[in-house]
């Protein structure tokens, strides 16, 4: 049970980084490598402000407006100096390294005794011998739900059809009289605030911060968001679906996310321990072979029915 | 009214390939005026309407709309008062989203993007009406998503939304050109009916000779950067498809392909 509800912490956990990184990926077109940067640089900020001595509940805001402001950065990169996509997100990972190494101060800070949104006082004084692990679990759900229904009611705006429609066809941006570019790193910053977001959760969760914790994280995001949308495109395919998708793709996002990280837990629980990239690695490919398949079979039945 | 004054344009300065478009080139259109631009490829066409929309910079020249220098300005903040359909229908809509949404975005021109709701419930019936005039059929499809039609749909779909907000100019760049014959006549029909409503002053590049002598009250074409046939009113009406063939005939001889 503890392995279960583990997996799904952690998959609520990168789903808010998946989150992220469906709006740069999926929505902006805009393969952003920032995330590598921005997922510590949150779990950075969150470690030194609780060293200092602040409420916890306020490192969320805090990391998510770091990261923001290091989405702008990259965008402004991309913008302004015609950086190629790819290459201003490098640039920014690169550069987020030494910013998070002196925001934290060094690169690994334990925050066992301090206090976080999971272990401080008003939770002892409601749970008085051990916190269990579903509040935890419940806590980083709520946190889960509320980043995605704020995203989807964004998404619903009008500042939201814009940041679409820039990744859809940014020629219309410009007939509608917009500079594209501004929408680009608004939604890049928003991409990466939720990001950082994510990292400042993860870093309470494990009760460290640890300079490494960035590495790879924009390959679970990738992974999480194709696994998604992938489920998704099946999911509103099917009958009682088909005219309405009353679950929506950010749902799916979480979800993918979730498949992810158990697909990794069971590497490691199950398996030697040096299995686990492969089985992730086989895992993805899985699910984009599945949807090979799927789509074929689809067309086929198009064909036979025309 | 629109003016572009001296306007020169190189292409590739300073290079073996350096060709020269516009040298010294000048053009006044009224406020009102529908002008049917005709030309073969590389007469500077396209190139007219992209800097007159900002989208290349004119080397030498200045560009003024209602006696306002615009010649720095951004493209995006050109466009506020430009309407711009171009030949390849993908270019005017957004395919992911759904008709209802484009025609939102489209009807929101030149305002604040804020965080209001993006579709609004109470305009849904004004979209339908919008659309049934087009007939169509997309009355029926507001939440059919746009890359899913034809490329005359989706062409419509584009006229309308450049169309939806007050504009000055009409931009129209070989809009019926990636269109079967009986849909460009449709759209050629609507564009008239559009700009007639609207009080549009339009500017249509087309290779399409008949729509050059039936549409529009001015007629110009281009060569080589200049001017070679500029009529309006009485004598435009006058105006044959064989008089356009011959003039065009006449400069390819000169260009050495007849």
């Amino acid at each position: 049970m503890d392995f279960v509800i583990s997996i799904i912490e952690q998959g609520l956990i990168y789903g808010i980084l998946a989150l992220g990184v469906y709006i740069t990926y999926k929505i902006l077109d805009f393969p952003d490598l920032t995330v590598d940067g921005s997922f510590p640089l949150g779990a950075a900020v969150t470690a030194s402000l609780i060293k200092s001595g602040m409420n916890p509940w306020l490192t969320l805001p805090a990391a998510f407006f770091s990261g923001a402001a290091a989405g702008i950065c990259t965008g402004l990169i991309h913008v302004k100096c015609k950086v190629r996509d790819l290459l201003s997100g490098i640039i920014m990972m690169t550069a987020l390294y030494t910013v998070n190494l002196m925001v934290a101060g060094t690169n690994n800070v334990p925050l066992f005794s301090q206090q976080t949104i999971f272990q401080n006082d008003f939770l002892e004084k409601v749970f008085p011998d051990v916190i269990p692990g579903y509040v935890l679990l419940g806590l980083i759900f709520l946190i889960a739900a509320v980043s995605k229904i704020l995203l989807d009611f964004y998404l619903r705006t009008k500042s939201g059809y814009l940041l679409r429609a820039v990744g859809d066809n940014e020629n219309l941006v410009t007939a509608l009289a917009k500079d594209k570019g501004n929408v680009k790193i608004l939604g890049l910053s928003i991409s990466n605030g939720l990001v950082a977001l994510a990292g400042c959760v993860f870093c309470q969760q494990q009760n460290v911060f640890d300079i490494s914790s960035g590495t790879g994280s924009i390959v679970i995001g990738l992974a999480s968001v194709i696994v998604g949308t992938s489920l998704f495109k099946v999911f509103s395919r099917l009958k009682p679906f088909r005219k309405k998708n009353i679950i929506q793709v950010t749902t799916f996002v979480f979800l993918g996310a979730i498949l992810y990280k158990a697909c990794t837990g069971i590497a490691i629980r199950y398996f030697v321990p040096q299995s686990m990239k492969m089985i992730s690695a086989l895992f993805l490919l899985g699910v984009l072979v599945l949807m090979l398949i799927f789509d074929n079979a689809d067309k086929k039945k198009v064909k036979k029915n025309a | 009214m629109l003016e572009l004054r001296h306007i020169h344009k190189y292409y590739n300065p300073g290079t073996v390939q350096e060709m020269c478009l516009f040298d010294d080139f000048n053009l006044t259109v009224e406020k009102g005026e529908f002008v049917s631009v005709v030309g073969s490829n590389g007469s500077g066409k396209t190139s007219m309407l992209n800097l007159i929309c900002g989208n290349i910079d004119a080397d030498r020249g200045q560009i003024f709309i209602d006696g306002k220098d615009i010649t720095r300005q951004k493209e995006y903040k050109r466009l506020k008062n430009i309407g711009r359909v171009y030949q390849n229908p993908a270019m005017g809509t957004c395919p992911d989203m759904t008709i209802l949404e484009n025609l939102s975005l489209a009807d929101h021109k030149g305002m604040f993007f804020g965080l209001q709701r993006g579709t609004n419930r109470k305009k849904e019936k004004e979209y339908r009406e919008l659309l049934s005039q087009l007939g169509l059929g997309l009355e029926d499809k507001l939440h059919v998503k746009v890359g899913s039609l034809s490329g005359g749909q989706r062409q419509a779909m584009s006229l309308l939304m450049s169309t939806m907000t007050p504009i000055d100019f009409l931009i129209l760049d070989e809009h019926t050109a990636a269109l079967d014959p009986k849909t460009a006549d449709l759209i050629m029909e609507l564009t008239e009916k559009i700009v007639r409503e609207k009080k549009l002053t339009a500017i249509m590049v087309t290779h399409n000779l008949r729509y050059a002598v039936q549409y529009g009250s001015r007629l110009l074409m281009l060569h080589q950067g200049n001017a070679v046939i500029d009529i309006k009113g009485e004598e435009k009406k006058q105006m044959k498809i064989e008089d356009i063939l011959e003039k065009f005939n006449e400069i390819s001889v000169e260009c050495g392909n007849g």
